[in-house]
């Protein structure tokens, strides 16, 4: 390979300007927070909702692009655009969440919204990086700023020794993941994620330094998206961080480090997908099993939540084993519902739990809720349904296609046990639901008319949860367009080289 | 293309549902929801009419794409199998509106009605879907409000009996789901298109393992919803716990979906297995049949007592299905309507008596006779209903029953026979310790006998009872062309196996070559799948003998349809 030259790198400013409204808001915001008090930090927010409103408008002009930027470092295609859209709406989402929340828990405002514009543009770079290194990049200004964010509440125990928890593992992985990135460089030549694949068609596929730098790599990740073994900070992270923040890593931290580890592994090193999908096998089996298993046992909801993220990580590792395009685009359109319910479900967690206190996050506290509060009740039920996978909800539609997508890479084993791990989950949900309509007492709970914002962010979740799921056309398409982009660019690039 | 009538029968009752959600008055509640229920009554009367009995394909059907990535459609159609069924689930629905109407669901009517509605909508589309997702749809989406139904208004351990039934369907049904989806991949490598179109997935050849494992997935979904005994122990809980409406529903129309789905998927989806699964199948049903008759007999309380009875009617239902010939699933699919009506009365009887005295042991009555005349009488006609006394429509289903099994195997009908004169015993002992003898709780002395709205309940069930005992005929005359159609790949299937046998003997006679390989191949496979290595002069004859036959059967049906 020749050095690089400054000249011939391609500046094309207009694929990372989402990126960079991102990075600029962060930025102004962190600004215009000076002064603002604690208790008032609404205005911050909205200024928030507004710049990743503008992000997604740009975003979305990326859709169908094609290429590369920055000589390679980024990717313009249709899958960077997807994932930059999803991940936009997820954290547009946990604003909207976080507007009264943040106050009434006197969350500093100025330093909580900057840094969940910052884990933003960490993820979304993780989504468009075409280089291993601009991953690690992406990872860490996503995983930073959520350690941060998880110990938010300054004055919660609970949410000190989840940020330092968070950190300790966190660094931990990443330290896996850079050695990974080290190996594969020393087996190939390259940290860039398309002259890898191009070097791996060759006699490379075999290579031990490669199929170590492999494993590194498949831990480094599975940390990240919270698969057993490396799961067991999720639950107390998930337990003590500010209930936003924690559906927050369930979903925007989640589908970021999906992006990454797909485009990695499904894209650019799929032609040695026999090398690694028997370990993704073995990943996924006792990802979706244990966070199942440890799943019935909890009182705590958001603990349950945290093991049932880990569960849903199980299914779709069940999709990446398949390692086809047409599970490349099931695991897309899998994580777009898994957003929509997950986010709804901690949006009702966050308008049960008891303003400015850690109470009312026991399972316990939710009976009854249907008689005291009949459409937040309805909406947690069909949050629940979804992820369960009950037809007609988007979670069932996600489910039926990642199974199928296994089914047709001949994975029928795998797809048994995921079977068997829904029925599983069904017994966990199911028992919220129980509390919710068939049992009485619980906490008293605020009303959702005075907390407008967050009514607005259930209302639309489950929405889109029911509309997804009914009408799944449009996101299959996009979904099974943007990976198949993804894996056109790599082809392309693939032939470049070899020319 | 499609009239939309099948759409709106299904999707009336779901806007139903969320119309009664904006209603503040509680008798405006129940109100609109009896309105709403007896739309779709209307319409199916109508199916009813206006279905053509000639006919053995899928009428009024309507097709649009849903999800063209999958090759999934919006197909619905009612033929003779579910055409009876769907009246059936109408009837019953509003019949139990009006019931719970009248003081049996005092909390929360609002949400009760809407549960009714979607387990409505959600019944009638299980059985109008012709696309496999779409049934599979309308399949989970029943079971939701069903589990609200026996948790919120049940009784005793209503959240045990809700969950259990929960997870014993999903077991069932999710595994099929995982069926359902390796057999389209299968249709798609041989067809070379996805689709869950069902005719299209009827002809998809399937190697005999393959086709062992899939019957194994939907027969194991569907038996636990029939339920076959040994998978019944949900379902006293859930009969017991649930509110006389649910249980009413719950035996009435749901569990026939596990039989419907015996009759329409796991049966013509994999004849060859399943006629070698007969065996197992009879012999479960009477194990059923028996065994519900004997642990009925000494049930204390009287819900759980009819919860058993519905596994020994059930049994019969099996054992006719698989009898595998027109009498038997005719008579299987009139028993379904049957215990529907019959055992859906009992239920409301049952439940109208708690509603008195708040107890339903047997021994806190006696001699209810005296007291309540009316209620006695409209109990003794539904429980000879129940035990099949001529002239009342238990009789005609079980015959039929009888009859298409003794064809098969005179042994399984002996046995049957003895299920039916347990279930005349219990039926009839129970009956007397009720209403005969002497009043031994003073309190039975003065409950009231049956009120205007239980009469009018009681009256079209009863109507149905003596319509159905004494003029089966417009009923068999819709059901049959269909049930012929259904039983073209079972004889096909027979066919084929006897011919297997025959040639391997006749491999055996000439000592072939390859004689260990050819009927080792001809042993797995249908007739020329799966024997590369045999002759292939053996297997054009296997071929040609089948194509007649099916060419044969082909021009039976199209000169029925003709006529």
């Amino acid at each position: 390979m020749k050095p690089l030259s400054l000249a011939s790198i391609n500046f094309a400013w207009l694929p990372i300007l989402p990126l960079i409204i991102v990075a600029v808001a962060a930025m102004v915001v962190l600004l215009a927070g000076v002064g603002v008090e604690d208790e008032e930090s609404e205005g911050l927010g909205w200024l928030t909702l507004a710049s990743l409103g503008v992000a997604f408008i740009f975003a979305l002009g990326l859709v169908g692009g094609t290429g590369v930027a920055f000589a390679g470092e980024i990717a313009v295609d249709g899958f960077s655009a997807f994932f930059q859209l999803l991940i936009l709406v997820a954290a547009a989402f946990v604003v909207l969440m976080s507007l009264d929340y943040a106050g009434e828990n006197r969350l500093s405002g100025a330093e909580y919204y900057s840094l969940i514009l910052f884990s933003t543009l960490g993820m979304m770079l993780m989504a468009t990086a075409g280089d291993l290194i601009v991953i690690f990049l992406g990872l860490e200004t996503m995983s930073i700023a959520v350690y941060a964010l998880a110990g938010m509440r300054r004055r919660d125990p609970r949410s000190n020794e989840a940020a330092i928890k968070y950190f300790l593992l966190g660094a931990f992985s990443t330290g896996f993941l850079l050695y990974g990135i080290a190996l594969i460089y020393g087996a190939t030549g390259t940290v860039k994620l398309a002259p890898i694949h191009a070097a791996l068609s060759a006699s490379m596929a075999g290579n031990p330094l490669l199929l170590l730098g492999l494993g590194m790599l498949l831990i480094g990740f599975g940390f990240k998206v919270a698969a057993v073994p490396f799961h067991t900070w999720t639950p107390d992270v998930y337990e003590g961080a500010p209930t936003p923040v924690t559906a927050f890593m369930a979903t925007g931290v989640k589908i970021g480090a999906f992006a990454g580890f797909v485009r990695v592994f499904m894209v650019n090193l799929g032609p040695i997908s026999t090398h690694w999908h028997a370990a993704l096998w073995v990943l996924a089996a006792i990802t979706m099993t244990a966070g199942n298993l440890i799943a019935l046992v909890q009182t705590n909801i958001k603990r349950m939540l945290a093991y049932s993220a880990i569960a849903h990580a199980g299914y779709l590792l069940v999709g990446m084993t398949a390692a086809a395009a047409y599970a490349g685009s099931a695991i897309m359109y899998y994580l777009i519902g898994y957003a929509f319910t997950n986010l709804g479900a901690f949006a009702v967690v966050i308008a049960v739990e008891r303003r400015g206190a850690a109470a009312g996050d026991s399972i316990s506290d939710y009976r009854g809720l249907a008689r005291r509060s009949p459409a937040l009740a309805a909406a947690m039920a069909i949050f629940l349904l979804s992820l369960t996978g009950v037809p007609p909800l988007a979670g069932f539609v996600g489910k039926f296609y990642i199974f199928s997508a296994a089914l047709r890479s001949g994975y029928v084993g795998l797809v048994v046990i995921a079977v068997l791990n829904s029925v599983t989950s069904a017994y966990y949900y199911f028992s919220v639901i129980v509390a919710i309509y068939m049992q009485e007492g619980g906490l008293g709970h605020p009303t959702l008319s005075t907390r407008p914002a967050l009514a607005a962010a259930i209302g639309l979740a489950v929405l889109a949860t029911i509309l997804i799921g009914i009408y799944p056309e449009p996101y299959v398409s996009a979904a099974s367009s943007a990976f198949n982009s993804a894996l056109g660019a790599g082809f392309m690039h693939m032939t470049a080289m070899l020319h | 293309m499609g009239s939309g009538i099948l759409t709106a029968t299904i999707f009336v009752p779901l806007l139903g549902a969320a119309f009664v959600m904006i209603q503040r008055d509680e008798r405006a509640v129940w109100n609109s929801a009896f309105i709403f229920s007896l739309v779709p009554l209307a319409l199916s009367f109508y199916l009813f009419a206006a279905f053509n009995p000639h006919s053995a394909d899928y009428q009024f059907v309507e097709q649009y794409q849903w999800i063209p990535q999958f090759g999934i459609s919006y197909h619905l159609g009612v033929d003779g199998i579910s055409l009876l069924l769907v009246l059936l689930t109408t009837i019953l629905i509003t019949l139990s509106l009006l019931y719970s109407g009248g003081g049996d669901i005092s909390e929360r009517p609002r949400e009760f009605c809407f549960f009714m509605l979607v387990l409505e909508t959600g019944l009638l589309g299980t059985l109008l879907s012709i696309d496999v997702f779409l049934f599979y749809v309308f399949w989970e989406v029943m079971l939701i409000p069903m589990y609200f139904l026996i948790g919120i208004w049940g009784h005793g351990r209503k959240v045990y009996a809700a969950i259990k039934f929960v997870l014993f369907t999903m077991v069932g049904s999710l595994l099929m789901l995982a069926a359902i989806i390796y057999l389209v991949l299968q249709a798609q490598h041989h067809f070379g298109r996805l689709s869950f179109d069902l005719p299209l997935l009827y002809q998809v050849p399937l190697t005999q393992t393959q086709g062992e494992w899939l019957f194994a997935a939907f027969a194991l979904a569907f038996a636990i919803k029939v339920p076959i005994f040994p998978l019944h122990t949900w379902l006293p809980d859930a009969h017991t716990e649930a509110p006389t409406a649910g249980s009413v529903i719950l035996a009435g129309v749901m569990l026939k979906m596990g039989t419907y789905g015996f009759l329409r998927f796991a049966i013509p989806l994999f004849p060859a297995v399943a006629l070698e699964a007969v065996p197992v199948f009879l012999a479960l049903a009477i194990v059923g049949i028996i065994y519900g008759a004997l642990v009925a007999m000494v049930q204390p309380d009287l819900k759980r007592l009819v919860a058993y009875s519905s596994v020994s009617h059930l049994g019969f239902v099996i054992l006719g299905i698989f009898a595998l010939d027109p009498a038997g699933v005719e008579g299987a699919i009139y028993q379904m309507l049957n215990h529907g009506i019959s055992t859906g009365a009992l239920f409301l009887l049952v439940g109208m008596l708690y509603m008195r005295r708040h107890t339903r042991e047997i021994s806190e009555f006696g001699g209810l006779w005296k007291s309540v005349p009316i209620y006695a009488g409209v109990f003794m006609v539904v429980m000879l209903s129940s035990v099949g006394l001529p002239g009342l429509n238990g009789f005609v289903g079980e015959f039929l029953i009888l009859l298409g099994t003794y064809l098969h195997s005179w042994l399984a009908a002996v046995f049957a026979v003895t299920g039916v004169i347990l279930g005349a015993l219990y039926l009839l002992w129970t009956y007397e310790r009720v209403m005969f003898g002497p009043i031994t709780h003073a309190v039975n002395e003065t409950i009231a006998d049956l009120s205007g709205r239980e009469i009018a309940v009681m009256v079209p069930l009863i109507a149905l009872m003596l319509f159905m005992g004494l003029y089966p005929k417009p009923l068999i005359d819709r059901m049959a062309p269909s049930v012929e159609k259904m039983l073209v790949p079972i004889r096909v299937a027979e066919l084929q196996r006897d011919q297997q046998h025959h040639s391997s003997a006749l491999a055996r006679l000439f000592d072939l070559d390859n004689q260990s390989s050819l009927s080792r191949g001809l042993l797995r496979g249908r007739a020329g799948e799966g024997v590369p290595e045999a002759s292939s002069g053996v297997r054009e004859v296997l071929n040609d003998r089948v194509l007649d036959e099916r060419a044969g059967e082909r021009l039976a049906i199209q000169k029925m349809a003709a006529k």
